[in-house]
């Protein structure tokens, strides 16, 4: 299997995949920020649309969309009542520029569910740089902010009357959060990467109760999952993405019953 | 001679239409127990976030002495959004109030959790999941998250009205101890005069557009009910 050059590339970015999503998803699922990750993977998709139209990487143009529209979001969403509201109708309309841009791009139909549903062919060593810079980048910003942002997470009334400037951790944090989505709809596609984004970091928190530990165990379902689905891909020819869901649903769903058997006895 | 920490002079806050204070006066010195009394929406809370810095005062003035940056504040609300599912142990969550920029706790630092969890009496239960504590241990945790950078000044804004009548006794039996041995200066909002009564030297009543502020000394509840229309 690692014989050949593409699958080398996918365990090398789907590596740093899992590293940036186990450590942010630890984050994102204490916030509750599940809903717009999802948003987010939708605004990859117009992004990566965009990109193609424009002539760039698919990676330029979710990187641009994705970061401007978190920022956007995150100020709109400031009250929680109106969030999913406001979260839904931004969804809408990036799914639908989406549609447009590869439409008028005259890009075909395989391209479209490439960048929905990810694909492991398309992996150049350009790419596994690019995706272990942004890594890089996404990892060092976390490591200098992780203090405040832990407080500001896990304890919302705490970090705010202590005086820690939360707003910004805010927005600093949702950046963070769509350079990850665009990172690693490269390998799970546009559509899926919420999973990778917060089922490893869901299922953990049941599992251990401290911040270093839920994000070691996070990252370690987020490896097994990608790797798991890496092989399993190779060796059935079926979609990878399909995989990784099916792994991180079976961790999930396992912690959901450890934690009522543990509550029970 | 006594020290000022705070003093507040001429202050007003006004939302629109709705003028909470107009002109709001007293003095919290160094180690006084003040208790802020007062029916709901007198403005109590409002106070408390205007002396956090989280609400502008249209007029007058809030005065830290040395200054607002050099006070240390911890606060411990009456109630804090967390189900049964926090994952944080009491030990974790202590620890989130503990500035720097390492992403670990030095040694000293754990020595700091450690000891505000030896204060509060949780350490024994320090790895238990905050999501699993009963409702006074919760409060005693919230308590030693707030003390663990070793506040000036402790707020405990209402931290009382959940509890039963054995454990806000048992929360302010430990507040009492540290504004005596540490000399933690305390603004405990509340209203139960008889817990205001016990463990306050100073109060501040709150009544629409009036205030009475002195000394506990002497106050019997019903003169305290008399003040504060609680």
């Amino acid at each position: 299997m690692f014989s050949l050059a593409f699958m080398r590339h996918a365990y090398l970015a789907g590596t740093f995949i899992a590293i940036i999503c186990g450590t942010i998803g630890v984050f994102v699922i204490a916030r509750n920020l599940s809903f717009l990750t999802h948003t987010l993977s939708e605004i990859g998709f117009a992004g990566a649309a965009f990109g193609i139209f424009m002539g760039w990487t698919a990676l330029s143009g979710m990187l641009i969309f994705t970061v401007i529209s978190s920022v956007i979001v995150g100020q709109m969403s400031v009250k929680q009542s109106r969030r999913e509201a406001s979260i839904s109708a931004i969804s809408a309309l990036f799914i639908g520029l989406g549609i447009l841009f590869l439409s008028l791009s005259n890009q075909t139909s395989s391209y479209a569910t490439s960048i929905l549903f990810g694909s492991v062919i398309g992996i150049a060593q350009a790419d596994v740089i690019r995706v272990a810079v942004l890594s890089g980048i996404v990892l060092l910003v976390m490591l200098g902010l992780y203090r405040p942002l832990k407080f500001d997470s896990f304890d919302a009334i705490g970090a705010r009357v202590s005086g820690l400037w939360t707003t910004a951790i805010s927005v600093v944090f949702l950046v963070l959060v769509a350079m990850s989505v665009s990172v690693a709809a490269q390998i799970v596609g546009s559509l899926l990467i919420f999973i990778l984004l917060t089922l490893p970091a869901a299922a953990a928190r049941y599992f251990v109760h401290t911040v270093s530990k839920m994000i070691g165990l996070s990252i370690l379902f987020a490896l097994v999952g990608v790797w798991l689905g890496l092989y399993l891909s190779y060796v059935t020819n079926l979609p990878v993405s399909f995989f990784i869901a099916a792994i991180e649903c079976i961790f999930y769903f396992a912690a959901l019953g450890y934690q009522r058997l543990s509550v029970g006895s | 001679m006594t020290e000022p920490l705070i003093a507040v002079q001429h202050l007003a806050i006004a939302f629109p239409n709705n003028p909470v204070f107009k002109d709001l006066n007293f003095t919290i010195n160094q180690g006084d127990f003040l208790t802020v009394i007062g029916e709901n929406g007198v403005g109590k809370t409002t106070l408390i976030r205007a002396l956090l810095g989280l609400v502008k005062p249209t007029s007058g003035s809030i005065n830290y002495y040395p200054s607002k940056k050099a006070t240390k504040i911890g606060y411990v609300p009456q109630f804090r959004n967390l189900d049964q599912e926090y994952p944080l142990t009491i030990e974790d969550f202590v620890g989130l109030n503990i500035r720097g920029w390492l992403p670990w706790l030095t040694k000293a630092e754990h020595r700091q959790v450690n000891t505000a969890m030896s204060v509060t009496n949780v350490k024994k239960i320090k790895q238990r999941p905050l999501g699993m504590a009963s409702g006074g241990e919760k409060q005693r945790a919230y308590l030693a998250q707030a003390i663990v950078e070793e506040p000036q000044l402790l707020i405990l804004d209402e931290s009382t009205a959940s509890l039963d009548n054995e454990m806000k006794y048992e929360l302010l039996d430990l507040v009492q101890n540290l504004n005596q041995t540490s000399n933690i200066t305390v603004l405990f909002i509340t209203h139960d005069l008889p817990l205001a009564q016990k463990y306050a030297d100073h109060f501040l009543a709150l009544r629409p557009g009036q205030q009475e502020y002195g000394t506990m000394a002497g106050m019997s509840i019903e003169q305290l009910k008399e003040v504060s229309d609680v």
